[in-house]
């Protein structure tokens, strides 16, 4: 090990990982490169765009904006583990009945992003989703089905009719 | 909460038993997105794959007088590093010209710059390592003597005698001119009760896709075949050119394409370090990866929009429009783009102002500079939220100054909807549009009078409410009229291949591409409507030439129109042979047979009489049972090209409700509608979304959105922080509605539908917030982005 790397050890999506890092390599660049989890993206790497949020210890995060190493011993979870526990199954199936994606790219981040909002309980306002979605960047839908998509899972998880 | 319903439409010519055209059947490719299983380009990783990072020019314009690499050859990880001069014994240059833009010119460009750099971001240098991070690292440590040269960066002074010619060969920095002439506009203007004249500025913006630009070539010298993975939109178009300008023949390359993370354009041009990243893979032997990062998506993705238009309307007293002028002054950067060139956009400019009205009185220049920028190329919608905003912005101008309602004006001059087909004043050809059905349509949707009559109380109280709308067309379905006529090897036409599997189940091979906007999913509606299967039962193949029939790709709103009309009748033609088959079986006459939700039944009855697994079966398995002499054929390819139109021109109407802020300047959009007319829907709910993308795409740079340089020719604001790009909260609701007017140049009747939202936006939300300012004396606003700054400049409150 030279000054350029740390031994990290935590937890992704429930597995148990450990690595040799670079100190200077970002969360996201780990979790795609060393551990194949593409599910994550990059858009812009200054924090903006979101399509690279994930869960740290059930905060949600810019994987662009962390880097690896401050992640030792610490819990990560991506869309993938979120798809595999069926943790935002509604949600999935929301932006899919609302068509509340088209390329696919900001997805994931929106996804997480929305479940954080979610887990606040309630039925938001559109215009509270809207302001809670501006962490994330989509340029396909115009916003409308995702907001769609999330008010519908609110209100289901609400139990609200209609 | 609106899903969108999923009801078979009323039975038409082209409805089948359990037809899926007109219903909003879900995505094929939705599932594995949501759970973070796309496979885009930027994903990928092969064996022995290398990385290029690219270094780019510091300067707009400089001779490049040095490169020393020794430092950075000496780095960890660097496998190769390769200048531009090295790099061209490789991959020859090109030039972005077509013979149909007469005089368009422009210099050979290098994969990577040779001798000098024309703009702020042109790779200058390569460098291939084992990972992204050394390649960076070891391009800090190149040093290159640069002798910076003037740039020339305002295309107002670009003609100018006094102005360095970028490119002295060609003899001045003019790349091409337009000059049009039709009906008498002299007498037009003469006969104008008043004239409305101004000078529109529409600001330099991007795509800002939210995957960058990525591609990872793969030159196999074993097989003497490279494979390229590609986020593009046109992967034929793609084969053709690396082939070309690497010396290959076309066979020799197969261009692969999986997820896209968002295109619109950006992604159908070719790109220097794209190129190079083929060229390297070549030399190294080995697959190379490039991805863009946003740095360089905001320097080198193509630029769009860059237009200063003076323009001016005449009009009579009763609303009679009588003559349209118009000066375009763009430019493009230092190149023409390959192959699509940088000339189109100026093109269209000036053959859709004016083109939904009837006025037959029409002046137009343009011209297209050259300026040491980032190089600028068509971008979704191209033209046309230039043309509709000068058109639209004259309109409501003129209707101000002689005091008609908006609406009022349009109706006196718009195309009859009974009087087709017409030519507009540019001689672009209408089939048939429906401006005045549209226009009812938005005013109910919207309640107008009920708008209008919120806005005079509010206005009352200090609350400044606009109301803006925009008619406009759009150009889909191109024929070889875009491309084709000028010399480019873009194909019009495009293919599908349907091939019955041994289960009863389809495959469908298409040369179209799937962005996100449901190529997938309308191809297997096309498909499973005309041969007569569940729609589950259709698995869709796009993006690889070495497995799709030849075909465009995806661009001007032609994936559905063209490739899903290829697709419907391809299956139509499997439909044929497999009755042909299950006749011979039976002992039938095909006649009497037919389809139905994957069984072949009686015709009249609709009682089942075999399976299709059966009928698969027999003809895969035990062909020895069949008549002599009969061959079934499961699998069928056609295609499909318009021929009775150059174009497949829409129509529809937006309508925008804002409210400005008089004290911050700030626009708060509170709603928008788009009516629009695509012919046949047959996705509604992808038709729907696709509108509202576009619509918010055209907000964007309407109010947002501009790469903003300064005189030295450096892109000031190349971040997602510095570039305003639209977001959630600042974005209205949109609702949005059709006329349906099916053009009869295809059995479907489907016209493009992709760029309506974008084409007709930034007008509508331009008038409405001048309509929302006009009581205050404001001078209108005519230039975008219409930023709080310019609407209190307006106001002159600063």
């Amino acid at each position: 090990m030279d000054a350029r790397t740390l031994d990290i050890s935590l937890r992704v999506n429930g597995e148990d990982v450990f690595a040799r890092v670079e100190a200077r390599q970002t969360l996201v660049d780990f979790l795609r490169e060393n551990l194949s989890l593409t599910g994550t993206h990059i858009g812009c790497e200054h924090g903006v765009c979101g399509a690279c949020t994930v869960r740290l210890d059930s905060e949600v995060v810019r994987g662009c904006l962390v880097l690896a190493v401050q992640c030792d011993g610490a819990e990560v979870e991506t869309i993938e583990g979120l798809s595999d526990s069926g943790a935002i199954a509604d949600l999935q199936t929301a932006f899919q009945r609302r068509n509340a994606l088209q390329c696919g790219y900001c997805t994931p981040g929106m996804l997480i992003g929305a479940q954080a909002l979610l887990a606040g309980g309630g039925v938001p306002t559109r215009q509270t989703i809207r302001e809670h979605l501006s962490a994330n960047y989509c340029r396909c839908t115009g916003y409308q089905a995702i907001v769609d998509a999330i008010e519908s899972v609110a209100r289901a998880r609400a139990g609200v009719k209609g | 909460m609106k899903i969108a319903d999923d009801q078979p439409s009323p039975l038409s010519a082209l409805d089948r038993p359990n037809s899926y055209i007109g219903r909003s059947v879900p995505r094929p490719n939705l599932a594995r997105l949501t759970q973070g299983r796309g496979q885009y380009v930027s994903d990928l990783v092969l064996p022995r794959m290398a990385h290029v990072a690219f270094l780019r020019s510091p300067h707009a314009y400089a001779r490049i007088k040095a490169i020393d690499t020794a430092q950075a050859r000496r780095a960890p990880g660097v496998i190769a590093i390769v200048t531009g001069a090295e790099l061209a014994k490789v991959i020859t240059p090109w030039v972005g010209v077509l013979t149909h833009l007469k005089g368009l010119k422009s210099a050979p460009q290098h994969a990577i710059a040779v001798d000098r750099a024309c703009w702020q971001g042109e790779a200058v240098c390569a460098v291939v390592a084992r990972t992204r991070a050394d390649a960076e690292d070891a391009c800090a440590l190149i040093a290159v003597d640069y002798e910076a040269l003037a740039a020339v960066t305002d295309a107002e002074t670009a003609l100018d005698p006094a102005t360095p010619v970028i490119h002295p060969e060609l003899g001045d920095n003019l790349a091409f001119e337009r000059a049009l002439t039709a009906g008498d506009p002299d007498q037009g203007f003469a006969d104008a009760d008043a004239i409305a004249e101004t000078t529109f500025v529409f600001g330099r913006h991007t795509g800002v896709t939210n995957e960058p630009r990525a591609i990872v070539a793969d030159w196999n010298p074993g097989e003497q075949r490279l494979t390229v993975y590609q986020g593009t939109q046109a992967p034929h178009m793609m084969q053709n050119l690396f082939a070309k300008h690497l010396g290959l023949e076309e066979h020799q390359v197969r261009v692969l394409t999986k997820d896209v993370g968002g295109s619109f354009g950006i992604k159908v041009h070719v790109y220097a370090d794209e190129m190079a990243t083929a060229a390297l893979a070549k030399l190294l032997r080995r697959p190379v990866k490039f991805v863009a990062d946003r740095l360089e998506s905001f320097s080198t993705d193509i630029h769009a929009r860059d237009h200063r238009v003076k323009a001016r309307i005449g009009v009579k007293r009763d609303g009679t429009i009588t003559a349209f002028e118009i000066d375009d002054l763009t430019g493009v950067g230092p190149y023409s783009v390959y192959p699509r060139t940088s000339g189109i956009e100026a093109n269209q400019v000036v053959n859709l102002v004016g083109g939904p009205y009837s006025c037959p009185n029409y002046r137009a220049r343009a011209r297209v500079v050259f300026q040491n920028k980032n190089v600028m190329c068509q971008y979704r919608a191209v033209g046309h939220p230039i043309a509709t905003a000068v058109t639209e912005g004259l309109v409501e101008l003129a209707a101000a100054k002689i005091g008609m309602d908006p609406v009022e004006l349009r109706r006196r001059n718009l195309f009859a909807d009974d009087g087709y087909p017409a030519t507009g004043a540019s001689g672009i050809k209408f089939e048939k549009l429906s401006h005045h059905a549209a226009l009812d349509k938005i005013l109910a949707m919207m309640d107008y009078a009920k708008l209008r009559a919120e806005q005079a109380a509010l206005r009352a109280r200090g609350i400044y409410r606009g109301i803006g709308l925009a008619s406009f067309i759009e150009v889909t379905n191109p024929s070889a009229a875009f491309y084709g006529v000028g010399g480019a090897r873009i194909s019009s036409q495009d293919g599908a291949t349907v091939r019955l599997d041994s289960t009863g189940a389809l495959f469908v091979h298409s040369g179209v591409t799937e962005q996100g906007q449901g190529t997938e999913s309308v191809l297997a509606q096309c498909v499973a409507t005309s041969f007569g299967v569940p729609i589950e039962r259709v698995r869709v193949v796009t993006g690889d030439t070495d497995n799709t029939p030849y075909g465009g790709g995806t661009w001007a709103s032609r994936a559905a129109g063209i490739g899903g009309e290829a697709a419907w009748q391809a299956g139509k033609a499997l439909r044929g042979n497999v009755l042909a088959a299950a006749a011979s079986i039976l002992q039938a006459d095909p006649k009497a047979l037919d389809i139905r939700a994957g069984s072949v039944v009686d015709v009249d009855t609709g009682r089942e009489r075999l399976p299709l697994e059966e009928v698969a079966r027999i003809v895969y398995f035990r062909p020895d049972t069949l008549p002599p002499g009969f061959q079934a054929e499961f699998g069928v390819t056609r295609h499909y090209v318009p021929r009775g139109w150059p174009f497949a021109f829409t129509n529809g109407v937006q309508g925008s409700s804002l409210e400005v802020d008089v004290e911050t300047g700030e626009v708060k959009l509170l709603r928008h509608w788009c009516i629009e007319d695509c012919g046949t829907l047959i996705n509604p709910q992808l038709v729907d979304e696709q509108i509202r993308g576009g619509i918010v795409q055209g907000i964007g740079g309407a109010l947002y959105e501009h790469c903003v340089y300064d005189e030295s020719g450096q892109l000031l604001n190349a971040s997602m922080m510095d570039y305003l790009v639209p977001m959630a909260a600042e974005m209205p609701d949109i609702d949005v509605g059709h006329v349906v007017t099916p053009t009869a140049d295809s059995e479907l009747g489907a016209k493009g539908a992709g760029e309506a939202g974008t084409a007709g936006a930034p007008a509508c939300v331009m008038n409405a917030i001048n309509n929302a300012l006009r009581p205050l004396g404001a001078a209108p606003l005519v230039e975008m982005p219409i930023t709080p700054e310019r609407v209190l400049r307006a106001l002159r409150r600063v």
